[in-house]
């Protein structure tokens, strides 16, 4: 069988005699995705395979060396095991702690990139079925020149319809199950061959999730590359209560689409609440700026034991596995809509809707299982219907004289405490709830991730979660906020205006707050960080539930950050652009910084676009709160792209950092593409996965891995004003490693000249030229075309 | 050897744990033993009470009176300057754990590799993973946490001790630290 890449054939006969005739001018083309028009040429890497950039895997990762740190000293993967691999010991197979490692990472991002790719699928199979094959690709009308810069980078490939998505989505899938046996016993072996096949799982997850947005945003109507696109509301405390409520968990958007489309059809806009939590609720918002968010998926528990939701909709990703036990609990109905979760429910798929309804609505189901999206539409909403009245007395009130009972039967063992992952001090709230102060227990509540292993450490038995959010009832109540929807891609003449001062380094940096919500000290924390980088005149781009966390919070005016910064990809704005899949369009952005700012081919042509973005684009991810197996793969497609990311302490729990070392200055030299001579360009960015212990300190890490070679005096001189302000007011001292990073005395902030001058005295500093900088020796001038 | 649960319970390790420091004189004598220790101090130390103090000004004691140099992780490094004390070298743990697992680095006050790291006041489970990356990866280094908190990774560590036990610990590896480390560095 052909490889994919080879089943792409154009066959064109001018002339030809045959025993059939004479055949003139016959073209067939079979796999064709490219527009016949689109004359960029093809650049080395079309649909590379699992070792076509191992190369450039291996020149980033000699400077930026593996740190890891074992999860668990074993492997249980398979029947020679457990294996103990601690220090230097192998298992069975022969495998090393450090190989044991990165194969977790490359399992964890396989996990990743599938889910994504699999949602892809889901979308675009949806997606032609509502608009049809032809439907074109249009993430932003005439704004957009380049409409899928990954794929275009990754692939080689110009998609013009729905269609041509199905054979990007062939290509990812065929690495995707390539990457995942890779992880199998017996295997590869070798360390850094593994996070070779991590980063190729990162790029891989990028080209899905770009995919997934294109598909949506072309055939659902979403905002297209729209800086304005509008607010929506966001907070436990938007839901009107005495509606019917139904909520929507996870990220696959059909069931919430058909949802609203049943509501519109029926004149029912205004008589139901569609409420949702985690990225399906962002897309629903896309679709329908009337849906609300109620928060990240940390909200899961406290909103469906609220009793507000009538009827509970899961789809995909991240939703609690104990869902349906917790709507259950409220005699919330429970409707399951994909192969991927079915939750033990009975498949009602081809029932008719009344009998669902009816099974729903007199109890004789609590929960059912229907693999149709428009079927759950009309379902949700009559069910919800239905069982609104007789619900709403039944929903969970506050009884705080409940807390103090409950509280009091504490017997302080610390269970709970010990099986928090915040160490929240819960014995000491819960005594003092017991005595009647709520205050403690209130205060746990931002810090809470809301996964309740408290209550399943208590021997008691006692709701420690639920008491928890009874205590911070007021502030519940009030979490009344908005947030802008996402606005998907970011426009070519957005990239034009602010290209040229990204790549001189003169806007200081464009910063991805992106990610989940496991958060070490509750959100406020990526809230403060956006706002500070923002007020910095940095670009902060932000996505899925960091999104919302972002947006659950409000100046001194009572002003949301959506309400005070523009949503324009320019320095100050804060700019939204939707769901977990829309991150694509921040590694877009950067890529589209080469082609459409630099004029760079991007074609096929990953390892010097990467190395562009990493030499010039002063670009830095981070996921304070990263979670999941999807977050390793997004981050993993950033590292590919060199874009460093910085992660909350939870981050450590990746098993292993990606650390550059400023102090091996033979690390941190280039190719001068200018004079042909390697030149040391210092530690820009100096780490390529690093975990922050503290919001301090990553804002301090933040502002200098934005630092990059290529940027000019006046550019490297502001970011160095941000690093030294930052570590000035957060450490209380200039950073020590300011000689490395300043290359001539044109580089030195106007405001610190004297102090800066006096440390490079005092360090034997030397100036030393601004390179033309690559990591490709190969990378010449001629090889791009100017457009 | 005396082994202890974890602190939070379910990061339980492997078969190679921490030793319980079962008398704060054992941790008097490992750090006076040591060569070349190096005293890792998170974040967390400026904010935890023990007995009127922070815990970061029984560390500095201990650093001072053993004369240890400081790596400052977080944002700690503020608190220390405040103490007075600017000598430290400011990087992130991850770092921090990177570096040390480098026999060849130069260490914090250019002296060489450690061969003893004594870790306080980060987050239970960072110190956890960057005690992990030690344990396997730097063979040639011992660690020995002073938090109230097991930890498994640890060559040794104190139970989970109370705030009062903990303080009366410390009080006494301060109180052996008086006369200094047999090796000064």
């Amino acid at each position: 069988m052909l490889p994919l890449t080879e089943k792409k054939i154009a066959l064109t006969i001018k002339e030809m005699e045959s025993d059939l005739g004479r055949i003139r001018d016959l073209s067939i083309s079979i796999g064709k995705i490219s527009a016949a028009d689109w004359t960029e040429p093809e650049g080395p890497t079309p649909y590379p395979s699992l070792t076509a950039l191992r190369d450039w895997d291996r020149r980033i990762l000699s400077r930026y060396k593996p740190f890891y740190m074992p999860f668990c000293d074993l492997c249980c993967l398979c029947t020679y095991g457990k294996c103990d691999l601690t220090g230097t010991k192998k298992g069975a197979c022969g495998i090393s702690m450090p190989a044991q490692q990165s194969r977790i990472v490359l399992l964890s991002a396989c996990i990743g990139a599938a889910t994504h790719t699999s949602h892809a699928r889901e979308l675009v199979s949806y997606a032609i079925k509502k608009a049809g094959r032809d439907c074109p690709i249009n993430p932003g009308g005439t704004s957009i020149g380049v409409e899928a810069p990954i794929i275009r980078l990754v692939c080689g490939e110009k998609p013009e319809t729905l269609a041509d998505l199905e054979a990007i989505l062939d290509y990812c899938e065929s690495q995707i199950t390539a990457l995942l046996s890779v992880t199998h016993t017996g295997q590869e072996g070798d360390p850094l061959d593994f996070e070779s096949k991590v980063l190729h799982a990162g790029m891989i997850d990028h080209v899905g999730m770009e995919v997934a947005d294109l598909a949506q945003i072309s055939a659902l109507g979403y905002p297209k590359a729209d800086p304005d696109a509008p607010l929506a509301a966001l907070g436990m405390g938007t839901v009107d209560t005495t509606k019917p409520v139904i909520l929507v968990i996870g990220h696959n958007v059909p069931p919430s689409v058909a949802i609203i489309d049943y509501l519109h059809d029926e004149n029912l806009t205004d008589e139901v609440e569609v409420t949702g939590i985690c990225c399906t609720s962002i897309d629903a918002t896309r679709y329908s700026p009337r849906a609300k968010i109620i928060g990240p998926m940390s909200w899961q528990l406290r909103y469906i034991r609220s009793g507000i939701p009538d009827v509970i909709i899961v789809d995909e990703q991240c939703i609690r596995t104990d869902a349906l036990s917790e709507a259950r609990a409220v005699h919330a109905p429970f409707i399951a809509t994909s192969e991927k979760n079915c939750l033990g429910l009975p498949d009602r798929t081809n029932d008719p809707v009344d009998v669902i309804v009816s099974d729903l609505t007199s109890g004789k189901l609590d929960g059912v299982l229907i693999l149709d999206p428009e079927k759950v539409g009309e379902v949700a909403v009559r069910v919800a219907r239905a069982v609104a009245p007789g619900r709403k007395n039944a929903r969970r009130t506050v009884d705080l004289t409940e807390v103090q009972k409950q509280a009091a039967s504490c017997t302080q063992c610390r269970l709970c405490q010990r099986a928090c992952p915040n160490d929240l001090k819960i014995p000491a709230a819960m005594k003092a709830a017991g005595e009647g102060s709520l205050s403690l227990l209130a205060g746990l509540y931002e810090a809470c991730v809301g996964c309740g292993k408290c209550e399943k450490a208590c021997i008691k038995e006692i709701p420690v979660h639920s008491l928890i959010v009874a205590a911070a009832a007021e502030r519940v109540k009030n979490e009344k906020f908005t947030i802008r929807t996402g606005r998907g891609a970011i426009q070519d003449i957005e990239i034009r205006n602010v290209g040229g001062p990204i790549v001189l380094g003169e806007i200081p940096g464009v910063i991805g707050f992106v990610g989940c919500s496991n958060y070490a000290n509750g959100g406020r924390e990526v809230a403060e960080m956006s706002l500070e980088f923002a007020k910095r005149r940095y670009i902060v781009c932000t996505s899925g539930c960091t999104a919302m966390a972002i947006g659950m919070h409000r100046d001194e005016e009572g002003k949301t950050p959506y309400e005070q910064y523009p949503g324009s990809f320019t320095a100050g704005g804060i700019v939204n652009v939707g769901s977990c899949v829309a991150n694509s369009h921040i590694a877009g952005a950067t890529i589209k910084i080469a082609s459409v700012f630099a004029h760079r081919n991007l074609r096929g042509n990953y390892a010097e676009i990467a190395d562009y973005v990493y030499n010039r684009v002063g670009a830095v991810g981070v996921a304070w709160g990263a979670m999941s197996q999807k977050a390793a793969a997004i981050a993993a497609g950033f590292w590919r792209l060199g874009i460093p990311v910085v992660v909350g302490p939870h981050g450590t729990k990746y098993r292993r950092m990606l650390l550059g070392r400023a102090d091996h200055d033979e690390d941190w030299y280039v190719h001068d593409q200018r004079t042909g001579e390697d030149v040391y360009a210092g530690p820009a960015p100096e780490h390529l996965f690093v975990a922050a212990e503290t919001q301090k300190e990553a804002m301090v890490l933040i502002a200098k891995l934005c630092m990059r070679p290529n940027d000019t005096s006046r550019g490297r001189a502001m970011k160095l004003t941000h690093y030294i302000d930052l570590s000035q007011r957060n450490f209380g001292t200039i950073p020590d490693d300011i000689p490395r990073y300043v290359r001539t005395p044109a580089d030195i902030p106007v405001t610190l000249k004297g102090e800066i001058t006096r440390i490079l005295e005092q360090s034997g500093w030397k100036e030393r030229p601004i390179p033309d900088p690559t990591l490709l020796k190969r990378n010449k001038p001629e090889t791009r075309q100017e457009r | 050897m005396t082994t202890a649960d974890p602190w939070q319970t379910a990061e339980t390790a492997g078969p190679k744990k921490a030793t319980v420091i079962s008398k704060p004189a054992v941790a008097h004598a490992l750090i006076r033993k040591a060569n070349h220790p190096v005293l890792l101090i998170g974040h967390n130390a400026a904010v935890i009470d023990i007995g009127g103090r922070k815990l970061i000004d029984y560390l500095l004691d201990i650093a001072r009176a053993q004369k240890i140099p400081v790596i400052a992780t977080g944002h700690i490094n503020r608190a220390l300057k405040d103490r007075g004390y600017t000598s430290a070298v400011i990087l992130p743990a991850v770092e921090a754990g990177q570096r040390i697992a480098d026999p060849d680095w130069t260490g914090p006050d250019g002296k060489g590799s450690s061969d003893l790291v004594i870790i306080a006041g980060l987050p239970y489970p960072m110190t956890w993973t960057l005690l992990s990356g030690l344990k396997h990866f730097a063979g040639h280094v011992k660690t020995i946490t002073l938090d109230n908190t097991y930890q498994p990774n640890a060559n040794w560590s104190f139970a989970n001790i109370s705030v009062k036990e903990w303080q009366d610990n410390l009080l006494c590896v301060l109180a052996d630290s008086s006369d200094g480390r047999q090796t000064d560095v």
